[in-house]
C-alpha cells in the first residue's frame, strides 16, 4: 500500500461506435495516475476526463472487479488481460506499467465475439456452448441422495474443482491464433467427466458442446498453449487432452 | 395497512411440512399457460428460474450482465452452511435455527429462519448431484470449516470460491432449461419498473442495454432477485453494477421496504488506498479460522508501523494486542461480523490502526501461528523427526495455500505485499444488506403476485447475517421455497390467459421510465454521475456507517436530500438514450440510491436501540457492547412509499418469539 509518485501515461484506445461502424485507435494522455490504482480505476479516471470534456466515455465490460465474474475483457499491449499472469484486467494494477509508457487497449478479437461498442464484445456464443451440454440433468427437487453417499477421490474432486474455476472471460479465445474455444469447453467437460455425477451424460455432452463451438465459428485447437499462458485462472491444457480423449471415445462408442 | 406475515399454524418444526401439504397446486398442463418473470440471475434468481422452468412454467429471466453466470453471487468466497452434522459435533436443524436467530440479534422471524435451517441440508445434496465440486477429505467425503458466531463446523466450501461454484451450478441448471426453451433469457437487460394491473404484479418495463430500447414484458407473477443495496455507500464489496433499482421501483409501486438500516459491515476487507478507488475487496471470513487479528499494544509501535519504520513481524508477542481473543475469549477470532467490525473500529479510533491511509484504518490478520501449527502437524504425519523451522514453515505454507491460495494471491495482487511472509492488513467494509423488500412467509411482497427472494428481501437474517448464510438463503429461496409458495398463488391464474402488454398500465409505466431517461440525458449538468455517488457514499459511511448517532443521522438526512436536488440539477449524462450508454445506466441507479439513502438514515434514526449491524452510540452497555431494547423495538420496520422518502409511513410487524428466549447476545 505504498503511496508512490503518480505516473504519466499515454493510452491508445480502440473506439468503435457499434457493431456496424468502423473502429480506430484514439490517443489519450493521463497525468498523475497512482500506481496503486487498478487498471480499471485508471480507465474510470480517463472516462471522467472525457465526460468533463463533453466526449463519449469508453465503453468496457466490468463488474465484480475482483477477478471472478469474468466480465472484463480487454486486450492490453497485445495480451488478453494485459501483462502479468493469472490475473484479470480488473486485478491488474498500474504498478505493472512504467511512468511515461504508451499502453494499447483493444477489445478481444475473434469472429465468434463480435464487437458491440468500443471494448465490449458479444460473448453469448459461450453461453450457447453451455446450453448445448454444460449441465447434469438432475431436477432441483431436493430429493437427491445424500451428498456423502458417493465418496469421490480427493484428487479427482480437486481436479474437477480446478477445471470448474473457469470464469468464462474468453481470454483463451482471444489469445489463440485460431480463436479456438477448446480451453473453455474442456474446462466444463473435464469438471463433469471427473465426477461420477457427470459421467452418465459424458458422451452426449462432449459431442454436443464441440459441435456447438464449431457452429459458432470458433477455430480448431492446434496445441500452441497460448490459452493456458493467458488464462487468468490457470486452467490447464490437460483439460483439452481430457476433452480430446472423451471426444474420441464418444465418437467411436456413442449409440 | 395491516401487515400479515402469514405464518402457518402449528409447532415450529411442523409449519413448513403442514404448509406444503395444504397449498394449492397447479397441474402440469396448466403450468404451460403461466408466465413468470425473474429479475436477477444470482443464486436466488438463477435457482428460482431453473426450478420454475423444470416445474413447467414459462420463465423469462433478466440480468444486466452479459451472462447469468456473472451475477455477483459469483464472488462469495467462504462457504455455505447446512445442518448436516457430518462432523458429529452436535449440529442440528434446531441449532442452525438458533444460531441464526441469535446471530441476527433476535430481529428475524422464527418461522422463516426455521424453514431455512430445515431445507439447508437438501441444498448440499442438490448441489453435489449437479456436479458442484465441494472440498473433500482424503476419504472422499465432504469437508467442513467453521464460520463466525457458531461453535460447530457446518460450512461446506470450494476453496475460497464457493459462491462461484454454487452459481455455476445454478447457471448449469438454467442452461438445461434455456436449451429446452423453458427459460427465455434476457441478458444485458435492466428492469426499470414493475407493472401493476388491478392490484397485481403483471409485468415489467426493461431497457435493452445494447440498443437502448424500452421493452414491455408481461407475466402472471414477478420475482425480484436483484440482490442488495450496499453500493449506496459507493465503496463496498459489491460489484460495480449492483444496485437497488429493481427493489426501489417495486417499493415505489407499493411494496413495503423493511429494515433498510440493517447493513453488514464485513470485518475482513482490504483497506481503502486512495480517493480514486472504485471498490473494496473482501478477504473471506474463513480466514478467521486460521488467522489471528491484532494491533500493536503500544501507540508508538502502531505509529512506527504506519510510517513504515517497523515491521509487524518484528513486534514481540507480548507487545501485540489480540483484541478479539482478549475481549471475547469463548469465540475469539470467530465472533460474528458486526462484533468483529466494531472492535476493529474501536482500536483504530483509539489510535492503534496500522495502515497509512487518511484515517489510519487497518488491523493485522496474521497466519504465522497457523503456519507453524499446520507445519508441525504435516511433519508429524510424514514421520519427520526433528524437522527444522524452515521445513515446518514450508509445510505449513503448503497447507495454508491449499486452503486459501486464491485469497492470498488476490491480496498480493492488490497490495503488492506477500501475506505468507507478512500479516495481512484488513479493515471492515460494507458487504451485505439484511434489509430489503418486505415479504411474508410466502416470500410475497405487499403487492400480490410480486415476490422478492435472496438478498433483495429482508426476511431471514434479522439485524446481522452470519457468515456462509447468504448462499444458503439464496438457494433455499430459489430451489426449495419459492417454487412451492408461488404455485399456491398461481393456482388462481390458470384461466387468466396471456397478459396483454397493451394495457394502459404498461403504457403508463413505460412513459414514466422514458421520461426519467429523457430528463437525465437532456440535463447537461456540470458533474459526472460518480461525483454524486461518491458524495453520497461519504455521507453514508461517516454518518450512517458502523456507528450512528441521532445528531449525525439527522444531518445525513438533510445532506442526502440536498445532494439529491443537486443531482437532478447538475448531473451530466453524455451520449444518447438509444445506444449502449453505461453512464445512463449508472445515473438511473444513483438516482434510486439517493432516495434509498434518505430512508435508510431515517430508519436508523427511528430505531432507538443497538442491534446487530445497527449500532447507535446512545445505546450501548458500559463495556461498549450493543444494547437492544426488546420492550420497544422487537419489530420489523416496514416503510410505505408515499411520494418522498421523508414522508414514508412506518408500519410495524411485531416479532413473536415462541421458541427461543430473548437474551443479551454474548460471545464472551
Amino acid at each position: 500500500m505504498a503511496t508512490e509518485k503518480g505516473m504519466n501515461i499515454t493510452l491508445k484506445v480502440w473506439r468503435q461506435k457499434n457493431g456496424q461502424s468502423k473502429g480506430a485507435l484514439e490517443t489519450y494522455e493521463l497525468k498523475d495516475v497512482s500506481p496503486d490504482n487498478s487498471f480499471l480505476e485508471m480507465m474510470d479516471i480517463l472516462n471522467d476526463q472525457i465526460i468533463m470534456k463533453d466526449g463519449s466515455p469508453v465503453a468496457f465490460d466490468h463488474d465484480c472487479r475482483e477477478g471472478i465474474c469474468g466480465s472484463c475483457s480487454m486486450y492490453i499491449n497485445g495480451e488478453p488481460h494485459g501483462p502479468g499472469r493469472l490475473v484479470t484486467t480488473c486485478q491488474l494494477h498500474m504498478r505493472e506499467f512504467k511512468d511515461g509508457e504508451t499502453i494499447y487497449v483493444e477489445p478481444f478479437r475473434a469472429k465468434a465475439f463480435p464487437i458491440i461498442k468500443d471494448l465490449i464484445v458479444d460473448r453469448s456464443a459461450f453461453d450457447r456452448i453451455q446450453h448445448a451440454g454444460g449441465y447434469i440433468s438432475v431436477n432441483t427437487s431436493g430429493n437427491t441422495q445424500d451428498a456423502n453417499s458417493i465418496p469421490i477421490d480427493k484428487k479427482d474432486a480437486d481436479r474437477a474443482f480446478d477445471a470448474a474455476t473457469c470464469i468464462g472471460c474468453g481470454a483463451c479465445v482471444a489469445a489463440c491464433k485460431n480463436a479456438s474455444a477448446s480451453l473453455f469447453m474442456s474446462a466444463k467437460i473435464s469438471q463433469y467427466a471427473l465426477l461420477p455425477q457427470g459421467q452418465v451424460e459424458a458422451k452426449n455432452r462432449v459431442l454436443a458442446m464441440v459441435k456447438q463451438a464449431e457452429d459458432e465459428g470458433f477455430g480448431p485447437c492446434s496445441n500452441t498453449g497460448a490459452c493456458e499462458i493467458e488464462c487468468p485462472k490457470g486452467i490447464s491444457l490437460e483439460n483439452i487432452a481430457r476433452m480430446n480423449r472423451e471426444y474420441l471415445s464418444a465418437s467411436i462408442t456413442s449409440k | 395497512m395491516k401487515l400479515d406475515s402469514k405464518i402457518p399454524e402449528g409447532p415450529l418444526k411442523d409449519k413448513w411440512t403442514n404448509y406444503k401439504n395444504n397449498i394449492n397446486l397447479v397441474n402440469p398442463a396448466n403450468k404451460r399457460n403461466i408466465d413468470v418473470i425473474v429479475v436477477g440471475t444470482g443464486l436466488a434468481g438463477g435457482s428460482a428460474s431453473a426450478t420454475l422452468a423444470e416445474l413447467g412454467y414459462n420463465v423469462k429471466a433478466f440480468c444486466y450482465q452479459d451472462s447469468p453466470r456473472r451475477a455477483h453471487s459469483i464472488a462469495a468466497q467462504g462457504g455455505i452452511n447446512a445442518a448436516k452434522n457430518y462432523q458429529g459435533d452436535g449440529d442440528s436443524t434446531y441449532r442452525l435455527f438458533y444460531d441464526t436467530i441469535k446471530g441476527g440479534d433476535y430481529r428475524s422471524r422464527e418461522a422463516n429462519v426455521y424453514r431455512l435451517a430445515e431445507v439447508s441440508a437438501n441444498i448440499i445434496d442438490q448441489c453435489v448431484a449437479q456436479g458442484v465440486p465441494f472440498a473433500r477429505d482424503y476419504g472422499g467425503l465432504l469437508d467442513n470449516r467453521s464460520f463466525g458466531g457458531v461453535l460447530v463446523s457446518r460450512t461446506f466450501y470450494a476453496k475460497g470460491q464457493t459462491g462461484q461454484q454454487l452459481l455455476l451450478g445454478a447457471y448449469s441448471a438454467m442452461n438445461r432449461q434455456i436449451a429446452k426453451g423453458k427459460i427465455e433469457m434476457f441478458n444485458r437487460h435492466e428492469m426499470l419498473d414493475v407493472v401493476v394491473v388491478d392490484g397485481k404484479a403483471r409485468g415489467i418495463i426493461a431497457r435493452n442495454l445494447v440498443t437502448g430500447e424500452i421493452e414491455r414484458h408481461s407475466a402472471h407473477a414477478v420475482v425480484v432477485a436483484s440482490g442488495g443495496y450496499g453500493n449506496v455507500f459507493f465503496l463496498s464489496t459489491n460489484a460495480m453494477g449492483s444496485n437497488v433499482t429493481a427493489s426501489w421501483k417495486v417499493h415505489k409501486r407499493g411494496a413495503l421496504f423493511a429494515n433498510p438500516c440493517y447493513t453488514q459491515i464485513h470485518p475482513t476487507c482490504v483497506p481503502v488506498h486512495g480517493t480514486q478507488q472504485s471498490k473494496l475487496t473482501l478477504m473471506s471470513e474463513s480466514l478467521r479460522n486460521d488467522g489471528r487479528i491484532w494491533v500493536p499494544k503500544n501507540l508508538e509501535d502502531a505509529k512506527a508501523v504506519r510510517e513504515g519504520k517497523l515491521k509487524a513481524v518484528n513486534i514481540k508477542e507480548e507487545d501485540r494486542d489480540y483484541y478479539l481473543e482478549r475481549r471475547y475469549p469463548s469465540f475469539g477470532n470467530l465472533v460474528p461480523r458486526d462484533v468483529a467490525s466494531r472492535a476493529a473500529k474501536e482500536r483504530c479510533d483509539a489510535g492503534f490502526g496500522v495502515v497509512n491511509n487518511d484515517t489510519n484504518e487497518g488491523v493485522f490478520l496474521d497466519f504465522a501461528s497457523a503456519i507453524i501449527r499446520y507445519g508441525k502437524e504435516q511433519a508429524h504425519l510424514k514421520g519427520m523427526h526433528n524437522p527444522t523451522d524452515a521445513e515446518i514453515q514450508g509445510l505449513g505454507k503448503e497447507v495454508i495455500a491449499s486452503k486459501y491460495g486464491n485469497l492470498f494471491d488476490m491480496y498480493k495482487q492488490i497490495t503488492a505485499e506477500n501475506p505468507y511472509e507478512m500479516p495481512m492488513k484488513i479493515y471492515p467494509a460494507v458487504h451485505y444488506t439484511m434489509g430489503g423488500v418486505w415479504v411474508d412467509y410466502n416470500l410475497m411482497t405487499t403487492v400480490p403476485g410480486l415476490y422478492a427472494i435472496g438478498e433483495a428481501n429482508f426476511s431471514d437474517h434479522g439485524a446481522n447475517r452470519l457468515g456462509a448464510s447468504a448462499l444458503m438463503q439464496g438457494l433455499a429461496d430459489g430451489y426449495f421455497v419459492l417454487p412451492y409458495t408461488i404455485g399456491d398463488y398461481l393456482a388462481d391464474d390458470i384461466r387468466t390467459g396471456k397478459i396483454s402488454t397493451e394495457l394502459p398500465e404498461f403504457a403508463e409505466a413505460e412513459a414514466s421510465v422514458k421520461s426519467q431517461i429523457d430528463t437525465l440525458i437532456n440535463n447537461k449538468g456540470i458533474h459526472s454521475v460518480d461525483y454524486f455517488h461518491k458524495q453520497l457514499g461519504l455521507i453514508m459511511w461517516n454518518k450512517v456507517g458502523m456507528s450512528r448517532t441521532a445528531e449525525g443521522l439527522k444531518e445525513a438526512i438533510e445532506e442526502i436530500a440536498t445532494l439529491r436536488e443537486a443531482f437532478w440539477k447538475e448531473v451530466r449524462v453524455p451520449g444518447a438514450a438509444d445506444e449502449l450508454n453505461q453512464e445512463l445506466e449508472k445515473a438511473g441507479r444513483v438516482a434510486d440510491f439517493l432516495e434509498l439513502g434518505e430512508l435508510f438514515a431515517r430508519d436508523a434514526l427511528e430505531r432507538e436501540e443497538s442491534c446487530g449491524g445497527h449500532f447507535r452510540e446512545e445505546h450501548r452497555t458500559e463495556d461498549g457492547e450493543a444494547k437492544r431494547d426488546d420492550e420497544n423495538f422487537t419489530f420489523v420496520s416496514a416503510w410505505e412509499y408515499t411520494g418522498k422518502p421523508s414522508e414514508a409511513i412506518l408500519h410495524k410487524e411485531e416479532l413473536i418469539f415462541e421458541n427461543v428466549e430473548l437474551k443479551t447476545r454474548s460471545y464472551k
